[in-house]
């Protein structure tokens, strides 16, 4: 019985050496310029088109879509908002799920729960100390009208309208996940007819 | 299971130290006199036997006529329990002696109790409201507010 040998080749160790010398000098060869830039290409067709908006939509979008809570969620109703922002509701869907422990860094405050006389104060305070431009959502209907408290009102404030301006109402007790981002949702669609600039002004300058 | 102490038993032992302390008994509970609440809950938290060094809460409710004051006391030690009330006639300036002194638990629900119901409590280390503002006017929980 014939013994095969260990390494068995059909070119020699030099044939190979030679053949991937080869190889690497024709890819030199053909690489001489660099290729150009895939956003060069995107350039081309897009020199062929002009893109118009106005100012207005311009900032209403940018303001809509990145719309930052504060964090002030007096009660229950907070967990229906902390549910929206769980991953069942996903909140972070549509851009709006960052929490802002800062109101200094906040432009929606969504007043999730009954407000007190004694709170009434400090609410007013946080709502306050947001930057302009700024939208209220309150949710509940403690936030609406006082809820089931306001027959005893004795110390709960019967709707956060009484302290601060509200944009949009969502009912319920506690509204779901889905009316909260609806409610979202419509104060989006509020932004976005939003008029930033008066041409009658700018003109009669 | 915690056993509830019969009125009864405790209010003899209270007898035989306070006399005229105790203005009645039942198997549920008993009824102290309001100046004596200081020395009996005092007297219930040390004595031997009793023990009651847990105070569970301190509650008030408006009778009409008068308001009552509970106090569920609760022994870690025996794992018995007893409630003893006092009541207040004064409808203008009821007052009552504070337990702070001996139960540190009450130091909020006392104040709880001066803000709905107006039940001064003496001796507290800060009786003033705790729910509502300073210079609100009345106290909620009273049958006679609004």
């Amino acid at each position: 019985m014939e013994i095969e040998p260990a390494r068995k080749y059909i070119y020699s160790d030099t044939e190979l050496d030679r053949e991937e010398g080869q190889v690497i000098e024709d890819l030199k060869a053909q690489s001489q310029q660099p290729i150009p830039d895939p956003d060069q290409w995107l350039g081309e067709e897009l020199e062929q088109n002009i893109l118009l908006t106005t100012v207005d939509a311009l900032i209403n979008w940018g303001r809509r879509s990145s719309l930052w809570t504060a964090i002030c969620f007096p009660a229950c109703c907070a967990f229906e908002m902390i549910a929206a922002n769980g991953p069942r509701f996903d909140l972070a869907r549509f851009g709006m799920e960052i929490l802002r422990a800062s109101p200094r860094q906040a432009d929606l405050m969504i007043t999730a729960g009954t407000l007190t006389w004694k709170m009434a104060p400090n609410v007013r305070r946080i709502y306050n100390q947001i930057a302009e431009p700024k939208w209220v959502i309150a949710m509940g209907a403690c936030a609406i009208s006082g809820g089931i408290f306001a027959s005893a009102e004795y110390a709960v404030v019967p709707g956060y309208n009484r302290i601060i301006p509200v944009d949009v109402y969502i009912p319920g007790c506690p509204p779901r996940p889905e009316a909260l981002i609806y409610g979202i949702q419509m104060l989006q669609k509020k932004i976005a007819r939003r008029k930033n600039i008066d041409v009658r002004k700018l003109l009669e300058r | 299971m915690t056993v509830s102490l019969s009125g009864k038993e405790v209010a003899s032992k209270i007898e035989e130290k306070f006399s005229g302390s105790v203005v009645e008994s039942s198997a549920e509970n008993l009824v102290i006199k309001s100046d004596r609440v200081l020395d009996v809950a005092r007297f219930l938290k040390e004595t031997d036997g009793l023990d009651f060094d847990y105070l569970n809460f301190v509650t008030a409710v408006d009778r009409y006529d008068h308001f009552e004051v509970v106090y569920l006391l609760s022994s870690l030690e025996h794992n018995h329990s007893l409630m003893i009330k006092a009541r207040c006639y004064d409808r203008e300036n009821p007052a009552l002696p504070s337990v702070v002194d001996v139960w540190q638990g009450a130091d909020f629900q006392e104040r709880e109790i001066y803000d709905l119901f107006g039940i001064k409590f003496e001796g507290h280390p800060n009786m003033k409201r705790i729910f509502l503002w300073d210079g609100f006017d009345g106290h909620p929980l009273r049958k006679d507010y609004i």
